[in-house]
């Protein structure tokens, strides 16, 4: 009886409590990924001295709202001549697998402190042991996506682009797979809770995430570096975004899919990049560990949620009330005064505060790689072909070799026989 | 049936409707693509055995990079439909007799062997990811290290043939 078959023989409540979380984390992703759109506009326009989205709501809120029922009410026009069905296979593929990857990720330590039908509630849909394996396996199913989507389109920009992507996503993988391999020989584990579980320490805090691991470790601030760069690669984002680069190829391997398949590619872009974000949060960067100490004295820590909530949801009433419309003066004062009650909540109740700490650290986290991603979008220019394969093979994969050597030499020395 | 059972036969058939339109399908694109139906879908019968490190590694290292490869290439060399062509006679009196009579030969065995193939004593074991690399380092180092070094002699093959002739 393996993992595999018991977990088929389970009874009804536990598929049902697993689609319930499957919609509700589907639902979410996809409002995050429409407001995404709306962050890296505003943080782009603010980073050149624009204004970004402004008209459509109060600070443009409304933006992605108004994107979404554009994509839907476009004309999905198909060119003559497409290889029918690889090119509706390819964007199906391509948010599938961008969707399918967030099952993995673990958002929380503790399960819900209530029960559904007697099944215990985590804050992750499946926790494998092999979860990073899974999460690598999508990533490498990922390429099709993209590459196909050029194939199919039957023109030579899209093919130019889905060819730039394949050779580009191959180079890369590898220098991203070869990089963690130092957070888990150091955690002994493919599972991402044992991952984040060995960051945890009463006495460094942050200082003991696998970057510092001051506890005892190898710094792993070389394989994050790797990390990070070869995961930018691999979601095509700037300053390796050749597959849709605008001034070659018009719009790289997506330039003949319009409406909703133009939107799939989109979204599924940007939830990779999510995806992306919470895998270094919770592998170099502690996940949901706190990073002050875990030791009583730092417990007025636990505040600092109900510090930025009470402010923030002040701020959106009192925004709201300047504008004259609807959305201005009901919708955003609600917001606020929902935001204000959830940071007083905190405060009134210490087992909320302490249940949501984790959570709240993780999101952070993948708060912060997501503007990296926006802010790297700002300020880079994109690579020549040349240098991003002399980046990926020469750069990359050596450094990245070295590291896990290195690792796996600490690691040896370290152990007790 | 149990739900194993059914999984089971699910993937099966995805596995050999897959191969099947490997080798009907008249573009080398579609045959690829249902190539990787089959490697998944492979990956998905040794999740069942309980076998997930090998599940993962099928689907990572055939699944996506070599048949990335396979699909990089097609699109490289821009590769048009395939022509298909009557049976050549050696493959009509000699490949087609010895290919029914190899599948005949192991449909029997199979049904002869049905009820006496032995369920695997540990499996759960040597599923984990530590007994495979304890297996690879200790007991299969030198079969292992020798791939290593076959595939190493590949790669300096296709460097010598892909480098340019000095002029």
């Amino acid at each position: 009886m393996n993992a595999v078959i018991s977990f088929l023989t389970e009874p009804y409540g536990f598929w049902v409590l697993t689609v319930i979380k499957i919609v509700l984390l589907l639902v979410i992703v996809l409002t995050v990924n429409a407001y995404l759109t709306w962050f890296e506009r505003k943080v782009v326009a603010l980073m050149q001295s624009r204004v970004g989205p402004h008209r459509v709501g109060p600070h443009g809120l409304l933006q992605p709202a108004a994107d979404g029922l554009k994509f839907l009410f476009k004309e999905d026009a198909m060119p003559d001549g497409v290889d029918k069905f690889v090119y509706l296979l390819a964007p199906f593929l391509a948010l599938t697998l961008a969707l399918a990857s967030l099952a993995v990720i673990p958002f929380g330590p503790q399960p819900l402190p209530f029960k559904f039908f007697g099944h215990q509630i985590d804050l992750w849909i499946t926790n494998p042991d092999i979860g990073l394996l899974v999460l690598f396996s999508i990533t490498a199913l990922g390429v099709y996506g993209v590459a196909l989507a050029g194939w199919a389109s039957n023109s030579k920009y899209p093919l130019l682009g889905g060819l730039r992507s394949s050779a580009q996503m191959v180079s890369y993988e590898l220098s991203m797979t070869m990089s963690v391999v130092g957070v888990l020989l150091m955690a002994n584990s493919f599972s991402l809770t044992d991952i984040i579980s060995k960051q945890d320490s009463a006495k460094w805090g942050a200082l003991s995430w696998n970057i510092f691991t001051f506890h005892g470790g190898f710094p792993q601030i070389v394989g994050f570096l790797c990390f990070f760069i070869s995961a930018i690669a691999e979601t095509n984002r700037v300053p390796f975004d050749l597959p849709e680069a605008e001034q070659e190829l018009v719009a790289g391997f997506h330039t003949e899919y319009s409406s909703f398949k133009f939107a799939m590619f989109f979204i599924a872009e940007y939830t990779s990049m999510i995806t992306v974000s919470s895998l270094c949060a919770i592998l170099f960067f502690g996940g949901w560990n706190s990073p002050f100490p875990s030791a009583p004295i730092w417990n007025f820590t636990h505040y600092l949620p109900s510090v930025i909530l009470l402010p923030f949801g002040l701020w959106v009433i009192f925004d709201g009330l300047k504008y004259e419309t609807l959305f201005g003066k009901v919708v955003l004062p609600g917001v606020g005064t929902a935001i204000a009650a959830l940071g007083a909540v905190l405060i009134a109740f210490p087992a909320v505060n302490n249940y949501i700490q984790g959570p709240f650290w993780l999101l952070s986290k993948i708060f912060f790689f997501l503007f990296f991603y926006v802010w790297a979008r700002g300020t880079l220019p994109r690579f020549r072909y040349d240098q991003l394969m002399n980046i990926g093979w020469k750069l990359l994969v050596p450094v990245s070799i070295a590291n896990v050597i290195f690792t796996a030499g600490f690691v040896l020395y370290r152990s007790p026989s | 049936m149990s739900p194993a059972l059914l999984v089971f036969f699910v993937l099966a058939a995805l596995a050999i409707i897959g191969a099947l339109s490997l080798i009907l399908q008249k573009h080398p694109i579609h045959s690829a693509l249902s190539l990787i139906v089959v490697m998944v879908s492979l990956a998905g019968l040794y999740l069942l055995l309980g076998a997930e490190f090998v599940a993962a590694v099928q689907i990572i290292v055939y699944g996506g990079a070599i048949m990335v490869l396979f699909v990089f290439v097609i699109m490289l060399l821009n590769a048009g439909e395939e022509e298909h062509t009557d049976f050549s006679k050696l493959a009509k009196f000699g490949g087609l007799p010895l290919a029914l009579a190899l599948t005949g030969l192991l449909a029997a065995a199979m049904v002869h062997h049905a009820g006496s193939v032995p369920n695997p004593t540990n499996p759960d074991a040597l599923a984990r990811t530590s007994s495979i690399s304890i297996m690879l380092f200790s007991t299969f180092v030198y079969p292992f290290e020798l791939t290593s070094f076959l595939i190493l002699v590949a790669i300096m093959g296709a460097l010598v043939l892909a480098q340019r002739e000095k002029s």
